[in-house]
């Protein structure tokens, strides 16, 4: 077991967290934006890390979807799904695909709280983030 | 990273490797001794002789009479045949008593009951896992049929008070039945002493092979069959006997009676080592069940900051069995309902880890556990946003 891009980022720009230790699982996801501006489809996720208590499916459902947000542009995360990830990883088993698989959720909260650190709530509202009802 | 050579196996509880001894004994019996024991001929008497005798050494583990047992497929048909069996013998009462913590063949097969009108009351547990009198004193009355609840529980080995239950249970005409899956062969059990009606038990949870259990049921006790057809066990549980099966389950009975004491206090040096190893390299580890009153094999604990099937996970490469309550493992969306019902935390429940030793295991296979754990949790906890909450606060 060996997850990519495990820790913390001290001066993120963003920091989004899906789950709770109640279900099982929970991810937090830290990310810098490059370059820094409000042009969704110009900013990129330059550099990301997470960190993640959780079943094993949760752990390499982090991994996998912080390797796939890296370097992307924010409308590309934007669009991203919990199925990208699954399907990247050959598939989850069907117990897995809801409680343990928050990584894009995450991802994109950290995106929201980006934008909303810039002043642009109103983009952030756009994004989807952590599934309403997590359990 | 990965250790391949390596394996030890401390998931006892889930179910024991068949002890050699009892697979030579078990062997003619699938071939040159074939015959079905109801068949009159020669071989079909040897069969017969070779039941009859396998029941013998159950009746001495139990301390019961040949004529109170039935073998069954295994612990949850005794389970099922205990409660279904009760309950269609009779229409006079129409309450069943369980605890929280059964195992679910008791759990499941009680909720199942109240879709025939019966009353299902699940007794809650303390902290360590003891079911409360006081509540059990209160719930039993005259319209009780059946008082089920476990002698031993299997995800943390807290070992309950049978004798003071079935004397409840009995102050008011009801029947005392006890799955006794995780105690039969690991500790004495005397069902005259400790007054009990019906006993559920497993071959494979003591050294014996798969598909075989037995249900005991004390004379006089009332119970209809689960399943008709022939005389067999004396028109209680029709179908030809598993032959080899009995005769394994005989010789796992005849072993327990002369290595029990002994064994039992060798598996609580291993536990109780392993609990010192571990604690000794790790903080804030968390003892599941009871301090003392506790199976002397079953060590469950709860790792602060992580997560049981990551741990689990992790173990298992390094060729260590063992089992978690959490979610992740259940099959289910919902942490272990033992230790939820303890009221551990759901976070520390998801954290739990349950090394259960039997009779194959020796100091090696602790000190390589206590070797190789301290950077598993070491390791996930680095990876864990809760613990950096925790230092944070620090």
């Amino acid at each position: 077991m060996n997850p990519r891009n495990v820790g913390e980022i001290e001066d993120a720009d963003g920091v989004g967290t899906c789950g709770n230790p109640v279900c099982g699982d929970l991810m937090t996801f830290y990310i810098k934006i490059h370059p820094q501006t409000d042009d969704l489809d110009k900013a990129r996720i330059s550099e990301i890390r997470f960190k993640t208590f959780g079943c094993g499916a949760a752990i390499a459902v982090a991994s996998m979807a912080s390797e796939m947000a890296k370097g992307k542009s924010l409308s590309e995360v934007a669009a991203m799904s919990r199925d990208d990830v699954a399907n990247m990883l050959d598939g989850l088993p069907p117990i897995k695909m809801h409680c343990s698989n928050i990584g894009v959720q995450a991802i994109q909260e950290a995106v929201k709280d980006y934008l909303q650190q810039i002043g642009r709530d109103d983009l952030a509202r756009r994004i989807k983030g952590c599934p309403k009802k997590e359990h | 990273m990965r250790n391949k050579e390596r394996r030890v196996y401390l998931d006892n509880n889930a179910t024991t490797p068949t002890d050699p001894r009892i697979i030579e004994k078990m062997l003619p019996y699938f071939h040159e001794i074939s015959a079905n024991p109801s068949s009159i001929h020669r071989a079909g008497r040897q069969a017969r002789d070779a039941v009859e005798e396998a029941r013998e050494k159950l009746s001495r583990l139990v301390n019961c009479r040949t004529e109170e047992t039935y073998f069954t497929s295994g612990g949850t048909e005794a389970d099922n045949m205990a409660i279904k069996g009760t309950v269609f013998a009779q229409n006079e009462r129409n309450k069943i008593i369980t605890s929280e913590i059964e195992h679910h063949a008791v759990l499941t097969t009680c909720e199942y009951m109240t879709k025939f009108g019966y009353e299902i009351i699940k007794v809650p547990v303390d902290k360590h896992g003891i079911v409360d009198l006081d509540f059990l004193s209160r719930s039993v009355d005259e319209k009780t049929l059946l008082v089920s609840i476990m002698h031993a529980n299997n995800e943390v080995g807290t070992i309950e008070p049978v004798n003071e239950i079935a004397r409840i249970a009995h102050r008011h005409g009801a029947i005392f039945h006890t799955d006794a899956v995780q105690t039969v062969g690991k500790i004495p059990i005397d069902i005259d002493d400790l007054e009990i009606d019906m006993l559920s038990l497993s071959g494979h949870k003591f050294y014996g092979p798969k598909g075989i259990g037995a249900l005991i049921v004390r004379r006089g006790t009332r119970f209809d069959p689960l399943h008709h057809g022939g005389h067999h066990e004396r028109n209680k549980r029709a179908g030809t006997e598993n032959v080899p099966g009995i005769v394994g389950l005989g010789k796992a009975c005849e072993i327990a009676v002369t290595e029990i004491t002994g064994e039992e206090k060798r598996l609580q040096v291993l536990r109780d080592n392993l609990w010192a190893g571990i604690t000794k390299d790790i903080k804030e580890v968390l003892l599941n069940g009871h301090p003392e009153k506790r199976l002397a094999g079953t060590l469950n604990l709860s790792v602060r900051y992580i997560e049981g099937e990551s741990m689990l996970l992790n173990l298992d490469m390094q060729g260590i069995c063992a089992s978690s309550g959490s979610a992740c493992t259940s099959g289910s969306l919902e942490a272990s309902h033992v230790l939820l019902a303890m009221g551990v935390p759901h976070d520390l429940a998801h954290g739990s880890l349950r090394f259960s030793m039997g009779r194959f295991n020796r100091d090696e296979d602790i000190d390589y556990v206590i070797k190789v754990f301290p950077e598993i949790v070491r390791k996930l906890r680095a990876i864990s946003p809760l613990y950096k909450n925790n230092l944070s606060k620090h």
